[in-house]
Order: C-alpha cells, then structure tokens, then sequence
C-alpha cells in the first residue's frame, strides 16, 4: 500500500531548505567511500548528480544508453536556462521566479519545492561559469539575458541556441573529471531494464549491455533514475529517438508511484508534421515568439501567398486574445490558441496544419543581421528542413508533444515511494505542475542534479539500514531471469508487423484521443483499444536477430512494449482529472470563450497512481496546499 | 524518387565486411535521409531481415551519435550539417549511394554502420574539463567576459563530438576535437589554472587511443556540421608549445613535502 508522504518541512517558505539541510543527517567522508550510488541517465540531472555524488566521495555506477553519456537528450534544448539573478534589474527576485512557476503551472505543483528551485537557480548560474559554461556575454563582459515565454522579465541565460548543448557538456565534463578520478565507474551502451528491490528497498538495476547483448545484476546502497520524460508515448514528439518510459514505467511495477501522467507538454513552436515517414518533429526555439508574431488568415480558405495577405485581414490571434502577453504567452496556452484556429479552418499549409510565425515586422524595424545574429542557426534549420527561406516568408508552425511534467512521484528529498529510488530532472513530476514554462526543465535538472540530490540521498544513507548485498543475491537472479523472458518472449513472437508500426498507431491514438484537448468518450475509447493494440503487438510483432549480439530493433521492440502498457495510464489519469488545468485540457471543462476551467475545490491535489498487476492503478492524493500564493484564475489576457 | 544504396554490412568488430546493395523505393524529396533509411529498414524487417544498424538520436544535428560516410564524405554531401539533417531534395533521383561507417583505427565498427567512439571520451577523461567542485562558485559576473572572447569560447565549444573529423582526416587524426576542447577552455579565465596540464594530457591520451597526427589538410574543417575552425588547430598547437616552455620553466615538484623546508 503506497502512502504519500511528502516530507515537506514546516515553517517559513524562504528557510525551509536551509533548516532542512540542516536537520538532515551527514555521511562522514570515511563512510562515503563505502557507499555506491547507482545513477541512470547521463542527462542534465544525471551528469550532474553523477559528478557531484563522486566528488563528495560516493562511489558512483552511472549508466547511459548512449555510446557516450554526451549524446543525452538535455543536448538539444535550445532556448535557454531561466535564474533569478535580476541582473537586468527588471524586478526579478527569488519570489518572482517562485511566483511565475507556481502560476506557470497553474497551481499544481509544490510551494516548496517550486520556491527551493528559485533559491537555487542563481547557484546553478554560478557553478555552470565556474565549469567554463561561454554563456552569451555583453560588450562590457557580464552576462547577457533574453525573456522567453510566460514571464515579464528577463531572465534566461544562454548560449546561442545551444543552451542544453553547453550546459551538458559542462556536466559532462564534471563527470569526465569524477571518471578520472576513479569515483565514478561509467557504463555507456547500457540499457537499464528492470530494479531490484532487496526487503523492499531500490539496491541495484538490471542492465543489458547493447553491445553483447549480456544481461547483469548491478547492486549498489541507493539508485538515482534521471532518465528524462515519455512525449514519445506519441511516437511523433521533439524528442531524441532514443528517449523512453522504461526505466521509469519498471520502477512504477515495482510499486514507485507515478504522478500526473497527463500533464503532457504541447510545444507550440515545432516544424509541423510532413508525411506518414515522418520520425520526429523538429522543435523551433519558444525563443522565436520573442520577435516573431503568429498569425493566420482572418477568413478561410485563403490561397494567397502570406506577403500578399495586408495585415488587417491577418488575424494575429495570440495579440488578439492575450494582449498583455501577446506572442509570450505561455506553452500550453498558445499551443491550445493554435489549434483553434487550425480547427476552424484556418490554418496553413499540408492539411490545414500550421500557422505563420512572422518575422517581417522585426527585420523591418532591426535589419536582417540581427535576426540573423539572434535565430540564424534555426532559419538555416528550417531551410534544411523545408526547403523554404524564413527570412523571405514566414515559418509555418505547428504543436507537437515535448515534455512531459508529469513523472515518478517524490517527496522532497526527491525520493520515490520505494525507499532508496530517487528520482531526478523531467523523470519526476515535482517542479512544474500542469505547465513548465521555457526555459525551466534545465534549471530543474541542474537544480535536481547538482544542488538538491546530493544532500537528501546523504541523509537516507545515513539513516538507513543498508545491509551488503551480492550482485548474485536470490532478488537480483529473479530479476535477471524476468528480463531474459521477457526478451526471449519478444524474440520469439516472430510476427508480421514492426515495432515502428504499432508504435506509431498507439502514438496517432494517443494523439487523437489523449493530445492538445481531451474528452470522456476519447478517453474511454483510447483505454479500449490499447489493451487491444497490446495484445496484437504480442501476438504479431517481427523482431529479427539475437538476443546475445548488438540489436537495436529489440531495444526498441522493449521500449514500444512499454508504451503500450504506459499509454493506459496516461488516460486513466487524464481521465480521472475532471477538470481543465495547464496543459490538460478536457474539452467538458472549459468557459464560454474556450478559456480552461480549474477546479480547486476538487482537484487540487497531486495524483499518485499505485500499480496493480492486471488491474486498474490506484489512485493516491497528495493535496496541495497553497501557503503562499493563492490560487487565481490564470490569466494572460 | 528511388535510389540505389550500397551500404557496408558488418555482424561484428572481427568479421569481416561487405557492401551490400539494396534499393530504396518511395522516396520524397522531403524526407531526412535517415528516415530514408527507415524506410529501407522497415522494408527488410517485413522480410524477416536484419535491418541495416546505423546510429542516430535527436535528429536535429545536435547530439553527435549519427556518423555515416556518404559517397566518401562524412555527412555527406552539404557542409555544415549532420547526417540527420541532409534531406533528399539535394540527391538527383535513380542515383547511387554509397554509405559506410566512420573508417579510423580508434573507432572500430561494432556493426555495419555503427563504430565505437569512446576513445573521445577518454581524451576527455584526460583533461577536457575544469577541476571545480560543485558549490561555492562566484557569483557569475565576478569574471567579466568580453562578448568577443565568449563568442571565440562558443565557436569552439560547439563541437558536438560526432568524429566526422577523424573520418575524414588520412591519418585519422582527432586534432580538430582535440583543438575545440583546448581552446574552448584556454580562451575563458576558467580554464586558465589547468591550461598546460589539459593540452599535454588530451594530446597524450589522443595518441594512446591510436589516433593519428595532424598534416594540415584541414579535411577535419571541411567536413565538420559544426563549421569549428582548423584555425583552432593552430591554437592548440600555441598551447601545446607555450605548455612546453612553461612547464620547462617551473621548479620541479619536491620530492616530499617536507623538500621544501630542508
């Protein structure tokens, strides 16, 4: 039985963490060397926690799937790192930032946690230069910022539009550093595929080395998953191909309770979908909306060229609707106001699907070279992409699914329902409520990975009774050998359909049914036909070669099965969730004007889901309650 | 469009290899060439072949995992870009593909088209960061930065480390990434304190991994997605150099620590 214990502690907002930090127990460095953390994921949380946690002395097993723990998928956010220096002296402050993530969010995630993230954002700024970070400078060498969407200041700082790339690299290069060191033991091209739980506590992972295919035990004192989000639940999504549910979806079996599953990030700003080849969509900066104006046609169907349409019959629909934020509003909104317009009819290009993003006004008034200076690797993007000039005419844009806020529920200590599983970066659901504003999930992860972890899993080694385990411990077979079925199973079905094939119908399900707006009837259909389409892929899915020998068309059939127990859980929750928050948008709870309707009084609480083998999941609540920033209609308008 | 593909198929790092021609149907001008290969790939699977294994992950010339040779160019035909971004648009319909793995000692091919790469890592491990702990930075304008200094820092911080320069290069050199690592940190006050000790421990290790010298071909830059310059190249050979003297011109380490006081 799962219980929700959030761990929160009392008193002020502004000192909880410090008093916190101060209560929680300390390891002494002698003990530390005794001690082995496993961390899995080598992305902006994992790097980071991985380098610090063998800095401190731990001894760290830290595993990635990717040939290089470079390669995470952290490495291709563009836009930017959001920190409440206020070195613009625009207003910005601690509380601010708290404030604008909180409403951000739209009043579902933790006071706490939401505030230790601002506290702790100016830090990260810090330690990303001491590591050699070139964030973008000023003339007279301080550094630069940029606003981004959601926000009234500006506050985001950058490099280019390469941000992740840089701040990657920059733990990466820590972790190269701890590697050298002899403190951390990295494992690259190996894919975590089940847990191991010794007297119901997290003690080591079973990994498959994609390379030999050879499958081994790895024990350890505790285990840190930071293994990113699920928007490839979609099968079309802004993320890396690579990214996947599994390690968390294997967790939540091993009774980690998953929260807010249906909070699901639509970006607005993506290259929108071409043709049924189509493997991913590529993201255009959220940095764009701070030049460039979305529009479409003001009556449909309009077949003149975009230059030839006079801007009154232009309908710049985000100015129109949400003039105080115009362009800037945030994510889940605008990408909600595009659709609207898509579906009345208006939109642009292949199948109605896109609207332009509009920079004629800028280089107008600015000149050609500073847009070019600013957003000219994603213009030379888009060229590629399409083929067309987005100096000359407008980019055309369309929502695709991004990231995902919801995640593995932790207290805050960033710990799991299952004692000694901590859960950092896009992985967890804490920070970020029904919404994650630009520029946040890089905070969160270096939050998460550099700052937060490395105390709160100091104090559960210290506290807890951790006996020695051998890597050949009666759980850790058992663990083996569920994994060696589970490949064989797979290996054996020898079907006719490919794992693409039935992961690009769950993600067109998914899409239609559980995407940008939601209803009951959609819902219960979607929750109709996966456990069909589950059974089908079981029953009919060709996976070729061995499971002994490189494969990749096995790690992905693995990663697609997953899916395809995920996606259940997904609109059970979105489901449950009467109610339209963020990005969760249920079609039955909206105003007249189509604005999303919260309810308080019913849902402001956290959803916890607990697994049931071959039952429904059971719903936990962990209320939330707002000290400190009273829920208010969010408006942008 | 169709192509005809001749692509290298290999079961294993000590098999040995083969071009295999296959054809690829169905093609539109705005496909990635990646997803051509999908297409191929899904083609054999409905045959109950193996499909062809080949490295790939953001697909947006980022993250530096796919590497493959194009008609005898890393990342084919277009400077400055992945393999990932180039789109068929810039291939003339019925032509011949030829697509091979990275070719260098230091990389050996794990299977058809993927190779191993960690020999960049362990340049890395070697000395391609800064040595501060987490905790207790200065605050970030303490060090005031030029805009053209982070600019020159960023240029060489944008290698993505995907190798397309030791493929290019004739004696599979890692000079370029070498070089953008080295400057990257020599050009910023951060990497100052460690700047002798980087370069000789990155050269070192890039020899012990059995990549090759530098001949100033600059078929590294040619081929780069990133465009970093092989004017970087140079730069590390000044470091390299200046390390030299340096070093020659400090005291040698006392042998205990107590030398000091005798």
């Amino acid at each position: 039985m799962t219980r929700l214990n959030s761990k929160i502690p009392s008193g002020p907002l502004e000192s909880k963490w410090d008093r916190h930090r101060f209560s929680e127990k300390l390891v002494s460095p002698n003990n530390k060397r005794k001690l082995t953390v496993i961390v899995v994921g080598t992305g902006l949380a994992g790097a980071s926690a991985a380098s610090t946690l063998g800095q401190l002395g731990y001894h760290v097993e830290c595993f990635c799937f990717h040939d290089s723990p470079r390669r995470a998928h952290s490495i291709a956010a563009q836009g930017g790192i959001n920190a409440a220096k206020n070195y613009q002296d625009d207003g910005d402050s601690v509380g601010r930032l708290f404030y604008d993530t909180i409403k951000g969010g739209d009043f579902r995630s933790r006071e706490a946690n939401v505030y230790r993230l601002a506290q702790v954002s100016t830090q990260i700024i810090d330690q990303c230069v001491a590591l050699g970070i070139p964030f973008a400078r000023e003339y007279g060498g301080q550094l630069a910022n940029r606003s981004f969407g959601g926000v009234q200041v500006s506050r985001t700082f950058y490099c280019r539009g390469q941000t992740g790339q840089q701040l990657l690299l920059g733990a990466y290069s820590a972790l190269c550093w701890q590697i050298e060191r002899g403190q951390v033991t990295m494992h690259p091209r190996t894919e975590l595929l089940d847990l191991i739980l010794v007297d119901g506590q997290a003690r080591g992972i079973v990994a498959r080395d994609l390379v030999t295919g050879r499958i081994s035990a790895h024990t350890a004192h505790a285990v840190v998953l930071a293994t990113g989000g699920y928007s490839n639940v979609y099968y079309l999504s802004t993320n890396a191909s690579g990214c996947n549910v599994t390690a968390t979806y294997r967790a939540w079996k091993h009774g980690a309770a998953f929260a807010n599953p249906c909070f699901t990030q639509i970006h607005p700003t993506a290259i929108p979908p071409g043709g049924a080849h189509q493997a991913k969509l590529t993201l255009m900066s959220e940095s764009l909306r701070n030049d460039g104006r979305l529009w479409v046609p003001k009556v449909s169907p309009d077949h003149r060229l975009p230059g030839d349409i006079p801007s009154i019959e232009r309908d710049y629909f985000l100015e129109r609707r949400y003039p105080r934020f115009g362009n800037l509003a945030p994510r889940d909104i605008a990408s909600r106001a595009v659709k609207v317009v898509c579906d009345e009819g208006r939109g642009v290009g292949t199948g109605g699907q896109g609207v332009y993003l509009d920079f004629s006004d800028v280089i107008e008034q600015q000149g050609l070279d500073v847009v070019r200076e600013r957003y000219g690797n994603l213009f030379d993007m888009y060229h590629r992409i399409t083929g067309e000039d987005a100096y000359q005419a407008p980019m055309r844009i369309y929502p695709a699914p991004h990231y995902t806020m919801g995640g593995l529920w932790v207290d805050y200590n960033l710990m799991s329902t299952v004692p000694g599983l901590f859960v950092i970066g896009e992985a967890n659901f804490a920070d970020h409520g029904a919404n994650r504003l630009g520029a946040s999930s890089l905070m969160q992860g270096l939050a998460d990975g550099y700052f937060i972890l490395p105390y709160t899993i100091g104090h559960y080694l210290a506290t807890a009774n951790l006996l020695p385990i051998p890597e050949d411990h009666a759980e850790a077979r058992g663990a083996i050998q569920l994994v060696e079925t589970r490949i064989n199973r797979l290996l054996t079905v020898k079907g006719h359909r490919t794992a693409a094939m039935f992961h690009r119908e769950l993600g067109t399900l998914l899409w239609n049914h559980c995407g940008m707006s939601r209803t009951e009837g959609g819902l219960t259909s979607a929750l109709q036909a996966i456990p069909k389409l589950r059974e089908e892929f079981w029953r009919d899915v060709m996976v070729t070669g061995s499971g002994d020998s490189f494969n990749q068309e096995l790690e992905y059939a693995g990663r697609v099965a997953d899916y395809l127990e995920f996606a259940e859980l997904l609109c059970h929750d979105a489901l449950h969730r009467q109610e339209s928050c963020g990005a969760h948008f249920r079609e039955e709870y909206q105003t007249e004007d189509g604005e999303p309707r919260r309810d308080d009084a019913r849902f402001a609480y956290v959803a916890a889901w607990e697994y049931r083998d071959q039952a429904v999941p059971v719903l936990h609540k962990e209320p939330l309650a707002f000290e400190f920033v009273p829920p208010t209609m969010r408006s942008y308008q | 469009m169709k192509f005809t593909l001749k692509i290298w198929r290999q079961e294993g790092p000590h098999e040995p290899g083969r071009f295999v021609t296959y054809e690829a149907h169905e093609v539109s001008p705005g496909m990635s060439f990646l997803e051509m290969l999908d297409g191929v790939n899904q083609r054999l699977l409905g045959k109950g072949e193996e499909p062809v294994a080949f490295e790939q992950d953001c697909r947006e010339g980022i993250c530096g995992s796919c590497s493959l040779v194009i008609n005898g160019i890393p990342h084919g035909p277009d400077q400055g870009i992945t393999t990932c971004q180039l789109y068929m648009r810039r291939f003339c319909d019925g032509a011949d593909i030829t697509i091979e793995p990275w070719r260098a000692k230091a990389f050996p091919i794990l299977k058809d088209l993927v190779v191993d790469r960690r020999g960049l890592d362990r340049i890395m491990q070697a000395g391609g960061y800064i040595s501060v702990n987490t905790g207790g930075a200065v605050d970030g304008n303490v060090l005031l930065i030029g805009k053209d200094q982070a600019e020159a820092a960023m240029d060489a911080a944008s290698c993505i480390g995907c190798g397309a320069c030791v493929a290019a290069c004739k004696n599979a050199s890692a000079m370029l990434f070498v070089a953008a690592k080295v400057s990257h940190m020599a050009t910023l006050p951060q990497g100052r304190p460690e700047r002798e000790r980087r370069v000789s421990a990155m050269l070192e290790a890039m020899d012990r991994e059995g990549f090759g010298s530098c001949s100033n071909q600059y078929e590294c830059e040619a081929v780069c997605p990133k465009h970093i310059s092989a004017r970087f190249i140079a730069n590390l050979n000044h470091e390299y150099l200046r390390a030299g003297i340096v070093e020659s011109g400090r005291p040698s380490e006392p042998e205990s620590p107590h030398a000091e006081s005798s």
